[in-house]
């Protein structure tokens, strides 16, 4: 069952005839529809589209945060939804790291906290000392003792960032990570986040609806009502 | 649609979501708290209404330490009313070379003049109305004393000098009443008999009851005539005031046992808080969609209300119905407390109870809820009402007025309730204070340690208010059980063990003069060591410095029936052991002026000084002396004791019976019966047996205290639920972004149940240092003993803290594990 096609070895994400149908009062609503997709080592993916077209869903079934209804995921050619709830969770603390566009930190805990919390979580025992350099890494380090509520948009966010690449992951996940952020403040976050990609060779998965951040990624997938647009320009 | 129908609609989607359930059963563990203590109470003093005739056995109870003159009972009978008379004293009673203390009671020929007694032919058969009282020459006994004597209908008792026959099981006196410390069994027997046992001598304590019965007229007539010839140590009980005692004791039980059923509500207020607040939260997304589609506030008002109402409603109802299951219980342990049936309960113990439900409601949970009619209709484009702040201390400003009126009110005194008003609140306080500066403790101590218990300690610390909340909720509850359970477990332990081994266990009563030489030589025949033999002469305060002394002067209670009843008198020419002169020096022995030496408690209750006059009336004469010295007694010493020792010269005209106490071995248990056997008119008490009664009765008063005790940690428990639904969004966020990061179900479960074991913790913790702390207090205030706690306390606290806190907890991680980790995702969509 676990028999892995090829180009599966070779590529960061392979995705094949992903479907995703949830029920809704008495009619099955399918949100993606036999999706097909790889994503090379290092690469950078745009997934856009427009509200509802189904790029949230999409995320969460790349990282293996939701089970779907037919199709497999295939993340360093592992087969995702092979593994159970648990291991998936290891897989995640392995390899995967999140951005969201609500930040999502912990508000019990403080910014080196945070930051400290994906690792301690992989028992690692050197924790405090990679947040510390990381959150000096993203320019925190005035900050590293501060609550979540006592810091500012950008400022949580950069603590996401450091909090998501302080495993040093192979893949980050990035859904719509500027949404809540003013203009400025949101461009200097994505220049960040692209900066940290670039430094550490990850692969970039990014839910966006901002074109010109898009733009930015070295390949697009739109989705429309749940299926892949084939017109969707690829540049190289 | 109506305002009504709406709110229904909101109430049944509101119980279908499960909005609503820890408010309700807040409500209805308050409710029925209250309740099962009205209830049970109600019964008893419908009970004690209905049937005050047939508790004095008469209309009118006329009650003496002395016989009363025979003139009253022609008075009573010339205006047309009839009379019984009773004589009752502890004596022993012998059988088949076994000697039992009974108490004694000898009736007249048409005793009693209300109710009926009822008998059996045997034990254990069926017992039947009878009239008449035991026919001259025979007795009957109750069940208590036929199994101790092992005698049946037919034996033959030696009562003093008489021999009688047993001819009946006595299974209901309706004048009983009180079996609590009734010292003996009872033998009931012919008055006519009483002469021939040579029983009644001087000094024999004796209560002489004249009952009458009639017309009201004659008996209002006979009242009124009588309140100019009562002596002392006579008094009149009639329906109104019938059984003080019990009444008295009824009132005390029934306000305790109030004040602890509104521990219970004390601790429902917050869960009640709590869910309100919640469920306001839930609510201001509907709310704003009410108002943008043109609801007013006083609609949401109308609604809310509504809701609220028939949420309170059914509350009560329920919270009443449990209550009245609950007093069962209470009957059961308390009840033998009145030996009459007991009836029905009235409606008004549901009607408070329930009146009590409502306004919890009204102060606790409305007001946050009656906040959403503010939620502007702007909210369902911006999510910006601040309904997360919590709600202000003013704004429970009338629920905190109404649980301070309702303490004052159960406490039934103003100094009292405002002692517990005040005692609850620094209580509170003090676990509030101590919570926090743990939680504080435990954050900086726990830096270093794994992330889950940072994670647990850190949610602690961030949501402190409710934190503090739960552990104070929890650690009232447990503490109230831990006192009970384990604490007087102990304190009474610590208490019967206070007293040597060898001290005495016996005591003997009504010793004559001329027995005196021949016991002490029994007891050497017998290899026992020579007993103290005290002489005893009754004799009543009369006058104090010249002035004659009435209990009027006093207002302490304990003063006016000193003053009021007979004191047991002494003389010595030595200092008995035991006792030390505090104030004054004891008399020359040799040469020794009249004098009283008084013991030190007694005389600060009565005001009495060295140098003061006393003056005591002892059959009918009286002697005066000065106050020669102030005594310290050792009361455990279970030695005998006395309260006024006379010098040398001044009492030993007077008619004595002398007392003594020894400690019988194991071994030598058939000299008791040897020396009745000999010295018939001698009353044997045995320690133990009252000891053991007195065990019996605080059992039973603390089971029933302690079942009530049962509510408030229900209510704790809530209080638990209640903050873990406050918190629930968010635990199930938070532990959707940790199982997103990569954390195992393991991990986020083991997060979730730390910090409620951390609460727990902190609450055994504080409830048995606080337990032992009341224990410490009471065992010096109250038994005068040093009370070392056990590590028991502790070890039960933090064990049912911990319990508590991971019953609690377990539900709250569990729906935590559940949450998926796409939750994160959905939100930020």
């Amino acid at each position: 069952m676990n028999e892995k096609p090829e180009q599966a070895a070779t590529a960061a994400i392979r995705v094949e005839n992903l479907s995703k149908q949830v029920t809704s009062g008495d009619k099955p609503l399918t949100i993606l529809h036999e999706i097909g997709f790889a994503v090379m080592p290092g690469e950078a993916v745009a997934i856009v589209g427009v509200s509802g077209s189904g790029k949230s869903t999409l995320l969460g079934l790349l990282a293996g945060l939701d089970l779907p209804s037919t199709g497999k995921v295939w993340l360093d050619g592992i087969d995702l939804f092979a593994l159970d709830e648990d291991a998936r969770a290891a897989l995640r603390a392995r390899m995967l790291g999140f951005v969201f566009q609500s930040f999502h930190l912990l508000p019990s805990f403080n910014a080196l906290e945070n930051v400290m919390l994906p690792l301690e979580l992989g028992g690692d025992r050197n924790a405090r000392e990679r947040a510390l350099t990381m959150l000096d890494r993203v320019g925190l380090a005035s900050r590293v003792g501060h609550y979540p509520k006592h810091l500012s948009g950008g400022e949580q966010q950069r603590v996401a960032l450091a909090r998501a690449f302080v495993t040093s992951p192979r893949l980050l996940m990035a859904d719509e990570p500027t949404g809540n952020l003013d203009t400025a403040t949101g461009a200097a976050v994505i220049d960040l986040m692209f900066e940290l990609n670039r430094e550490r060779g990850t692969t970039l998965v990014l839910v966006t609806h901002d074109e010109a951040i898009a733009r930015r990624c070295d390949k697009r997938l739109r989705l429309v009502a749940g299926r892949l647009d084939s017109s969707s320009p690829m540049p190289a | 649609m109506t305002t009504l129908n709406l709110a229904w609609r909101l109430l049944t989607r509101d119980l279908r979501s499960g909005e609503l359930g820890v408010l309700i059963v807040a409500l209805v563990v308050a409710v029925g708290s209250v309740s099962s203590v009205g209830f049970f109470a109600d019964r008893v003093r419908q009970s004690l209404q209905r049937e005050s005739g047939q508790m004095l056995g008469a209309d009118l109870l006329l009650i003496s330490d002395h016989p009363w003159k025979p003139e009253l009972s022609a008075l009573a009978q010339a205006n047309g009313l009839v009379t019984a008379t009773t004589v009752t004293f502890p004596s022993m009673v012998q059988a088949r070379g076994a000697a039992q203390l009974a108490e004694l009671k000898a009736v007249s020929a048409n005793y009693p003049l209300r109710g009926t007694l009822r008998t059996a032919p045997a034990l254990n058969t069926p017992d039947t109305p009878r009239a008449g009282v035991p026919a001259p020459g025979t007795v009957w006994l109750d069940e208590r004393m036929m199994s101790a004597l092992g005698v049946a209908s037919g034996d033959t008792l030696t009562v003093g000098d008489a021999s009688l026959k047993v001819a009946a099981v006595l299974t209901l006196e309706p004048d009983r009443g009180v079996s609590l410390f009734s010292l003996a069994p009872r033998l009931m027997m012919n008055q006519q008999d009483l002469p021939a046992t040579h029983l009644i001598q001087d000094g024999s304590r004796v209560t002489y009851r004249l009952l009458v019965a009639g017309a009201e007229p004659a008996l209002a007539t006979l009242r009124t005539a009588l309140r100019s010839k009562l002596e002392r140590g006579q008094r009149i009980e009639d329906i109104r005031n019938a059984r003080p005692e019990i009444r008295n004791a009824l009132d005390r039980a029934e306000h305790y046992l109030g004040l602890v059923s509104l521990l219970a509500v004390l601790i429902a207020a917050s869960a009640i808080a709590l869910s309100a607040r919640r469920f306001s939260q839930r609510h201001v997304a509907s709310c704003a969609v009410l108002r943008c589609l043109g609801s007013s506030q006083a609609m949401l008002t109308r609604i809310f209300g509504l809701e609220f109402l028939m949420v309170g409603l059914a509350s009560a109802v329920a919270g009443c119905l449990l209550g009245y299951a609950a007093q069962f219980a209470l009957a059961s342990w308390l009840g033998s407390l009145v030996a009459t049936s007991l009836p029905q309960p009235s409606l008004l113990p549901a009607v408070q109870g329930a009146a009590a439900g409502m306004l919890l409601l009204l102060g606790f949970a409305l007001p946050p809820v009656l906040r959403l009619r503010k939620v502007p209709a702007l909210n369902v484009i911006r999510r910006e009402w601040p309904l997360a702040e919590p709600a202000s201390l003013a704004g429970y400003a009338f629920g905190l007025a109404f649980l301070a009126s309702l303490l004052i009110w159960q406490a039934g005194d103003l100094r009292l309730g405002l002692i517990v008003t005040a005692g609850f609140t620094a209580a509170i306080a003090l676990c509030a204070g101590l919570s926090n500066v743990a939680i504080a403790v435990m954050a900086r101590s726990f830096r270093g340690s794994t992330v889950m218990w940072r994670y647990a300690i850190a949610n602690l610390r961030r949501r402190r208010a409710s934190s503090v909340m739960q552990v104070c909720a929890l650690a009232l509850g447990l503490m109230a059980l831990l006192l009970l359970g384990i604490t007087r477990g102990e304190l009474t332990a610590s208490w019967l063990n206070a007293a040597p081994a060898d001290a005495p266990n016996r005591f003997v009563i009504n010793i004559q003069p001329t027995q005196r030489e021949p016991i002490e030589a029994l007891f050497k025949d017998q290899g026992l060591p020579a007993p103290g033999i005290f002489p005893m002469i009754r004799g009543r305060l009369v006058e104090l410095n010249g002035h004659p002394v009435s209990h009027a002067d006093f207002r302490d209670e304990r003063a006016k029936r000193l003053v009021d009843r007979e004191f047991n008198l002494s003389w010595a020419r030595d200092l008995p052991g035991g006792n030390q002169v505090v104030a004054g020096a004891w008399w020359n022995p040799s040469s020794a002026a009249p004098a009283w030496s008084v013991e030190e408690g007694i005389a600060k209750t009565l005001d009495i000084h060295v140098g003061d006059s006393l003056t005591y009336e002892i059959a009918g004469e009286r002697v005066t002396a000065p106050v020669g010295n102030l005594r310290k007694l050792d009361w455990d010493s279970m030695r005998v004791n006395f309260f006024v020792i006379a010098a040398p010269g001044l009492l030993e005209r007077q008619p004595a019976s002398y007392i003594t106490s020894f400690h019988l071995p194991e071994a030598k248990v058939a000299f008791a019966n040897l020396l009745i056997n000999r010295f018939p008119n001698l009353t044997l008490i045995d320690v133990s047996v009252i000891l053991r009664q007195v065990r019996d009765v605080m059992e039973q008063m603390a089971r029933a205290i302690q079942f009530v005790f049962l509510f408030s940690l229900a209510a704790g428990l809530l209080v638990l639920y209640a903050a873990i639904g406050a918190s629930q969004d968010e635990r199930r966020f938070e532990a959707a972004v940790m199982r997103t990061m990569g954390a195992s179900r393991r991990q986020v479960f083991a997060a979730g149940l730390s910090e409620f074991c951390l609460i727990g913790l902190l609450a055994g913790l504080f409830a048995a240092t606080g337990a032992a702390a009341v224990g410490v207090v009471l065992s010096d205030l109250v038994f005068h003993i040093t009370y070392v706690p056990g590590w028991e306390t502790w070890a039960w606290g933090i064990a049912g803290g911990l319990l508590c806190g991971m019953a609690g907890g377990w539900a709250g991680a569990l729906v935590v594990v559940r949450s998926a980790p796409i939750l994160v995702l959905r939100e930020s969509a």
